[in-house]
């Protein structure tokens, strides 16, 4: 018990001092470009102090900017659960399924979802719909291949216990299947929601308007480092939290499995 | 006594990359209501196939099983199964476990009756404390009575058990044994059993069935134990049938691993 404060704080104090050594070393010998940590926080002292300010479309607060990019990377998700599931648990259930649409699954899950965004933004004309359809593909490998596992590695004896009660198809799915693969499911979705929010990024780069991304290349047209550095900082911490909120997620609904 | 379940002629082969083979070949035995049959033969012989079939699970190549006049299609809660790994699901609380079979089976008796049945069999088993807990919670020899108050509430015809005792420690698996036959001796339920423990089918047993080792296993013999009723472990070693018995069942379980 008494280790513990030991641990969890000044264990990572020490690194972070570390780090931050390390990076105003190298501002002030090799990086000269780099601005040190010091002129990173005064420059961007407006910027965390006001997050939420809006001047109108084109300069709008790390804050609104991070919030639109979250927008995009909830709607490729939903999208993606509410398509990916459905799919993975067909693929799971049918062998011939699988053979079927085994092919696509390979050839286009290795494709970088970057790839994609030409064609939604010729699809939808329109940049935000653009990036909510790269994310959709982002997303949807990992749903729908950890579904699809998840279903095949339910274990016979839950599925004969089912037969000998002579469960109907959707029983055996919603009572049987879903809940002995929802920790597969659930680990699927959170391996979607963090290459998402790593995605958003970049697809937003090339994209343009509002959004964390946008706001990173933004700032390099503007030669501002230190906002970028922020950005970075409010990327990372953003990315942190979606994660805790997946396992939270998961630790809530998943059971515990019995050994023996 | 007529025949209550009838298992006639019964072959299984499996037809393999590698060829067939043919685990069991015209396995004939009949049980009457209320009978308590065992199947005893050595691990690998074919009597977990066995009873598999009698549950519907797997369909034999040649023969059937045949329950009250009917033959046996499919998988039934009219055969109640307990798996040798408990097969509990594991997100569901002990009482829920056993509530899916009730729900399944006598959808039309209502929540409250529904409920009560519950209560009643956990009860019966001696875990209505536990009714809450999950299979991850209880012991192994909890999850067992679980299973087998799960079999029991489906009011089936005829009870299968597969080795239900083979992965519990000598202590729990003495005590489970103690508590199926009281349960047995109360309600009279048909039971056919697989083991490979001459003790545990010659304390509970009216007939035993030997069969033979595979391929090709069949009943070679079924042996009549007739101690008296109601039986107690500790009395039967005293009785020198009991002796007589268990000398003739092992000297067929040790000839049979000589000639293979």
């Amino acid at each position: 018990m008494k280790r513990l404060p030991m641990d969890a704080i000044v264990l990572p104090l020490v690194s972070f001092v570390i780090i931050i050594g390390l990076w105003a070393l190298l501002s002030h010998t090799v990086a000269v470009f780099l601005p040190g940590p010091v002129q990173t926080l005064t420059k961007s002292w407006d910027l965390i102090r006001s997050p939420f300010f809006d001047n109108g479309p084109n300069d709008k607060g790390i804050g609104w900017q991070v919030l639109y990019s979250l927008g995009r990377v909830g709607m490729g998700f939903t999208l993606a659960m509410v398509i990916g599931i459905p799919a993975g648990l067909m693929l799971g259930l049918s062998p011939v399924l699988r053979k079927m649409w085994d092919p696509w699954v390979q050839v286009l899950r290795p494709v970088s979802p970057l790839a994609w965004l030409p064609l939604g933004l010729a699809t939808f004309q329109a940049a935000t719909p653009a990036a909510i359809f790269t994310i959709f593909i982002t997303a949807l490998w990992p749903i729908l291949l950890n579904t699809a596992t998840g279903v095949q590695q339910v274990p016979a004896e839950y599925i004969q216990v089912g037969r000998v009660l002579r469960l109907s198809r959707w029983r055996m799915i919603r009572k049987i299947l879903i809940p002995a693969s929802l920790p597969h499911i659930l680990s699927g979705l959170r391996v979607s929601l963090g290459v998402a929010w790593l995605v958003i990024v970049a697809s937003e780069m090339l994209t343009g308007g509002v959004g964390i991304g946008f706001f990173v290349w933004d700032e390099w047209n503007n030669l501002s480092l230190e906002h970028i550095i922020l950005a970075i900082g409010a990327i990372g911490l953003v990315g942190l939290a979606l994660d805790w909120f997946m396992l939270a997620t998961a630790r809530k609904l998943c059971y515990q499995p019995a050994e023996g | 006594m007529a025949d209550h379940l009838e298992i006639s002629y019964v072959s299984k082969t499996f037809y393999t990359s590698r060829g067939t083979y043919t685990a069991l070949r015209e396995c004939a035995l009949g049980i009457g209501q209320g009978e308590f049959v065992s199947l005893i033969g050595h691990s690998g012989c074919g009597k977990s196939t066995l009873l598999a079939i009698v549950a519907g699970l797997v369909r034999p190549t040649t023969g059937g099983v045949i329950l009250d006049g009917k033959e046996v299609t499919e998988p039934g809660p009219d055969r109640g199964m307990v798996f040798q790994q408990h097969a509990l699901l594991p997100w569901l609380s002990a009482f829920d476990n056993i509530i899916l079979a009730v729900e399944e089976v006598f959808p039309d008796i209502g929540r409250t009756e529904q409920r009560d049945r519950v209560t009643h069999f956990l009860d019966m088993v001696g875990l209505k404390e536990a009714a809450h807990k999950y299979p991850a919670e209880l012991s192994g020899g909890m999850r067992q009575r679980v299973g087998i108050a799960r079999a029991l509430a489906m009011r089936p015809k005829v009870l299968l058990l597969d080795e239900p005792f083979g992965a519990l420690d000598a202590l729990t698996r003495g005590r489970l044994q103690d508590e199926v036959l009281r349960i047995w001796e109360k309600f009279g339920q048909s039971v056919l059993m697989v083991t490979h423990d001459v003790d545990e089918a010659l304390l509970l047993s009216d007939r035993i069935a030997l069969m033979t080792n595979g391929p090709e296993a069949t009943i070679a013999e079924v042996v009549h134990v007739d101690l008296p009723r109601p039986r107690n472990r500790m009395a039967m070693i005293g009785l020198p049938q009991y002796h007589r018995l268990r000398a003739r069942i092992l000297e067929f379980l040790h000839e049979r691993v000589n000639a293979a």
